[in-house]
């Protein structure tokens, strides 16, 4: 099945792509958009093996759960980078280790 | 009257007597608070109260004769001026001297009528076909029933009852009377009380005088109590009664030490004789089913019959069987005539255990040593505990009691008697305390009184205690002004020639002593006996004993000790008379301050010498004998031959009157015996202490060892101190050491033990358990600790941890699944 493995394939280099990107940007903005690199990744993933398996409509659906988790999500997130924006006048996350051990 | 009536009026008249002294005591014993401690009105209460009990005695006793036809039967009177030719001239004689010497007194003018006005003709009573019961019982109140056994409130009358209640309310009130003028000295606010120091000086308190009175009013309703009861139950309880009012009485001085352990040795003592009269009623309780001496009416008796019903026939008679085992069987004879036998040995026992009462209350041997101790209270007290009360309740008891004593017992009763006259007599012979000779000298004439019951003389041992009670009362009634007059001395050294200051006491005590030695003139002369109460009744002891001694004749002692006794008894009161009354002053300063009672207290001397002299007026013919006759128990005027297992004959009338030697009969030959050892002691008594002839001294050292003996009173004392005190002693003593060692150790070696244990069980708690909770605690923080520093708040680290990770357990997963 060369076009599952191709989804798979597209989908481990977004997964990566969106790890790497989480890990070395020290901009909070940078990092999100890795996260949605990430959940993008396992989106395809998703829609590739019900696509191409026998798992019907349930991959569909999950995604689609998944991309409403994931505007939430950056909602959430956006509005605590503002806040720490306020309060700190940067979005480094490397400056915020307030709760560090 | 018809007997139903009669009994309610005999019943009516002795429960006034008998209670009007409770009611006296209730009053009394709170006129110190509504009246005043200086006044006399107490007194006055008891004395009433006693003196109206003698006026309803007596007219108890007189209509019970009237109505009886007792008097009409025995006719003493029409007898005296028949068959005496003098006696229209002596009797009238007598009467006004009595009257002179009474008073006002018209009930005791009206007895003697009763009691000396009278004579001849008491044998051969006939009394059975009449139809008036000898016995009027019944009920007053019911306390409790068990099954069939009944606790009553009851009463007993018969001619003895009868006499015994106008002997002793007559006797309380002479004493009533002289304790006004004893007392009187409790009459003050501050009563100083020379016998008790209290630090420099002596002991103040109020004066006591009606606490006094309603003491011996107590007393007086006790022992009425004892004498009326229907049943040995209530026996019992006024037993008891008269036990703790001696106590009272005898510890009236209740600061003095001695007083106080007197008080306490007689009740202790009365309590081991009690403990032996509580076996005896539970032996009856479970053998009989009754404590009722008698029911007289037929119909009821065959319904509930009382104790003598069930163990004797009509005439006395004992039914004796042996059983299949050989052992002796007593046949009882049940309600509705059924049978039951009880084995002979438990009515021996019975017999003894009552007895053992009566031997704790009428101070016989060996239990008599608490009667010269109760010399500690005042002298009416002792002279009502000596003569009326008290002592008499043995007396009465064993009388009251005679039907069911087996011959064994009677014969252990008679040696107890005889033992004891003989011991106390002796010691009376060197006691030197006027009262202490009176006391010994008490013991001993009981101690006839028990040998004459014992030996069969049912009637002769309670004539005994009725002239005894009138004498007796008489001479301590004497000592006690002897006493007054010489300012609480009484010791006798000390006294001598007293004769002189107190003429009425010394001659009245001179009555007294000749009426216990019973020294008389033998023969009638001019129709008279000059013979004393106490002749009488002493010559009919003796008499019966060697009746007793013919039929039995291993038992001589019991004729040889009283015989003995007497002599010993005529000398040791003559020696009382002498040393007191007679010859020099051995001590002028209290001679020179004695003097001769008020009148209220030898007026009751003189009344008192009179029943002395006359009470047992013309012997076995006269009344007074004839009354106790009358109901003497069943079967006794014939006497009781020998019978299983005992073998012991008990004599009868006709035994003491049969001929013996010639013409003389065995009363003769024993008055005789009697009358010439009392002479002979007198005149010992005379050379020694009258005439001072021979010294008293000389003989004293030639006889040291006895003497000292004597004085030691036979060393009872020191025998139960030896016997009981000490080993108590030395028991409690073990026992405190049990405690001490044993116990307590074992308290303390617990404690300590459990304190051990709580000791190591904290340790364990503080080291064992609290160390492995503190390590497991103290070890999660560490690890806590040293993990802190991964958490290092980095974002980006913590993704690639995350990455890392994940990629490390693929990669596992992978090699594992390769």
């Amino acid at each position: 099945m060369p076009e599952l493995n191709f989804c798979i394939l597209i989908g481990a280099v977004l997964f990566v792509s969106g790890v790497v990107c989480m890990a070395t940007k020290r901009n909070a903005i940078g990092v999100l958009m890795g996260v949605e690199l990430v959940l993008n990744a396992a989106n395809l993933n998703f829609v590739a093996f019900a696509r191409y398996t026998a798992l019907g409509l349930d991959g569909q659906i999950l995604s689609l759960f998944v991309i409403v988790l994931a505007a939430a999500e950056a909602a959430v997130a956006l509005a605590i980078a503002l806040n720490f924006y306020n309060n700190h006048l940067t979005i480094d996350v490397d400056r915020a280790d307030d709760l560090h051990g | 009257m018809e007997p139903d009536q009669l009994k309610n009026w005999l019943s009516l008249l002795l429960t006034i007597a008998w209670l009007l002294p409770l009611g006296g005591f209730a009053l009394e014993i709170f006129a110190g608070f509504w009246s005043t401690r200086l006044k006399k009105t107490a007194a006055y209460i008891a004395v009433g109260c006693i003196g109206a009990g003698f006026v309803c005695s007596l007219t108890a006793l007189c209509s019970w004769g009237m109505h009886t036809g007792y008097w009409a039967e025995h006719d003493y009177l029409t007898k005296f001026f028949q068959e005496t030719p003098l006696g229209g001239d002596h009797a009238p004689a007598d009467g006004h001297a009595a009257d002179g010497h009474h008073g006002s007194e018209h009930d005791a003018h009206h007895d003697e009528h009763s009691a000396h006005g009278a004579e001849h003709g008491a044998h051969g009573h006939e009394h059975d076909e009449s139809k008036y019961p000898t016995v009027f019982a019944g009920r007053y109140y019911q306390l409790a029933e068990f099954g069939s056994l009944q606790l009553e409130i009851g009463y007993y009358i018969d001619s003895l009852t009868l006499v015994m209640f106008t002997m002793v309310t007559l006797i309380a009130t002479c004493i009533h009377v002289f304790a006004i003028g004893y007392m009187s000295d409790e009459l003050t606010e501050d009563y100083v009380d020379h016998f008790v120091h209290v630090g420099e000086g002596h002991l103040h308190r109020p004066g006591r005088f009606y606490r006094f009175f309603a003491f011996l009013s107590l007393f007086s309703f006790s022992m009425l109590g004892l004498v009326i009861a229907g049943n040995v139950f209530m026996v019992f309880i006024f037993w008891e009664l008269v036990g703790i009012c001696s106590y009272l009485l005898i510890g009236f001085y209740t600061e003095r030490k001695s007083a106080s352990t007197a008080a306490n040795k007689a009740f202790i003592v009365n309590r081991v004789g009690d403990f032996g009269f509580l076996i005896g009623l539970m032996i009856l309780w479970t053998s009989f089913g009754t404590f009722a001496f008698s029911e007289p009416s037929a119909e009821k008796a065959a319904e509930n019959p009382g104790l003598f019903q069930m163990l004797r026939d009509d005439h006395g008679q004992m039914t004796v069987e042996i059983a299949d085992d050989g052992s002796h069987q007593v046949v009882l004879t049940g309600p509705e005539g059924t049978h039951k036998t009880i084995p002979y040995y438990l009515l021996v026992a019975a017999g003894i255990g009552i007895f053992c009462g009566c031997v704790g209350k009428s101070a016989q041997f060996p239990l008599q040593t608490w009667l010269p101790d109760a010399m500690e209270g005042p002298t009416p007290v002792s002279a009502l505990v000596h003569s009326a009360t008290m002592v008499a309740a043995g007396v009465y008891l064993v009388g009251r009691f005679y039907p069911m004593f087996t011959p064994e017992v009677l014969v252990t009763i008679a040696y107890i008697g005889a033992i004891t006259l003989f011991m106390a007599a002796t010691i009376a012979v060197v006691a030197t305390d006027i009262k202490r000779v009176l006391a010994y000298s008490t013991i001993s004439q009981l101690g006839y009184m028990m040998l004459s019951l014992g030996v069969g003389g049912w009637v002769a041992g309670l004539l005994h205690l009725i002239t005894h009670a009138f004498f007796k009362s008489l001479m301590f009634l004497c000592s006690g002004s002897v006493i007054h007059g010489c300012h609480h001395e009484q010791e006798m050294p000390k006294m001598g020639g007293l004769r002189k200051k107190m003429p009425i006491t010394a001659y009245t005590m001179l009555i007294g002593v000749i009426a216990i030695t019973g020294l008389a003139i033998p023969g009638t002369y001019f129709g008279f006996q000059f013979a004393m109460s106490g002749y009488h009744s002493k010559d009919a002891i003796v008499a019966t004993s060697l009746a007793y001694w013919g039929l039995n004749d291993q038992h001589v002692l019991l004729f040889i000790l009283p015989l003995a006794g007497a002599g010993i008894t005529a000398f040791y009161m003559f020696r009382l008379w002498f040393y007191t009354f007679a010859g020099e002053p051995r001590d002028q300063h209290i001679h020179d301050h004695a003097h001769e009672s008020p009148a209220v207290m030898w007026v009751p001397l003189v009344i008192l010498s009179f029943f002395a002299i006359f009470c047992a007026y013309d012997g076995e013919q006269g009344p007074l004998w004839g009354l106790l006759v009358h109901s003497e128990p069943a079967g006794m005027d014939h006497g009781f031959d020998p019978a299983a297992p005992g073998q012991i004959a008990v004599p009868g009338h006709h035994h003491v009157h049969e001929k013996m030697s010639g013409d003389a009969t065995v009363h003769d030959v024993a008055g005789r015996y009697a009358l010439a050892v009392a002479i002979a002691g007198a005149i010992l008594a005379y050379l020694f202490y009258g005439a001072r002839l021979l010294n008293p001294a000389d003989v004293r050292r030639q006889v040291a060892g006895l003497h000292e003996f004597l004085v030691e009173k036979w060393r009872f004392d020191e025998l139960y101190d030896a016997m009981f005190v000490k080993p108590v002693h030395v028991i409690s003593g073990w026992i405190a050491a049990l405690d001490r060692v044993v116990i307590d150790g074992f308290l303390h070696g617990t404690s300590k033990a459990a304190v051990d244990v709580s000791t190591w069980d904290r340790r364990f708690d503080e080291q064992v358990i609290d160390g492995l909770v503190n390590w497991v605690g103290d070890r999660t923080f560490r690890v806590g600790r040293s993990l802190r520093f991964v958490q290092t708040g980095r974002l980006r680290q913590y993704v690639m941890f995350i990455a890392g990770g994940l990629f490390g357990v693929l990669m596992l997963v992978y090699i594992l699944t390769l």
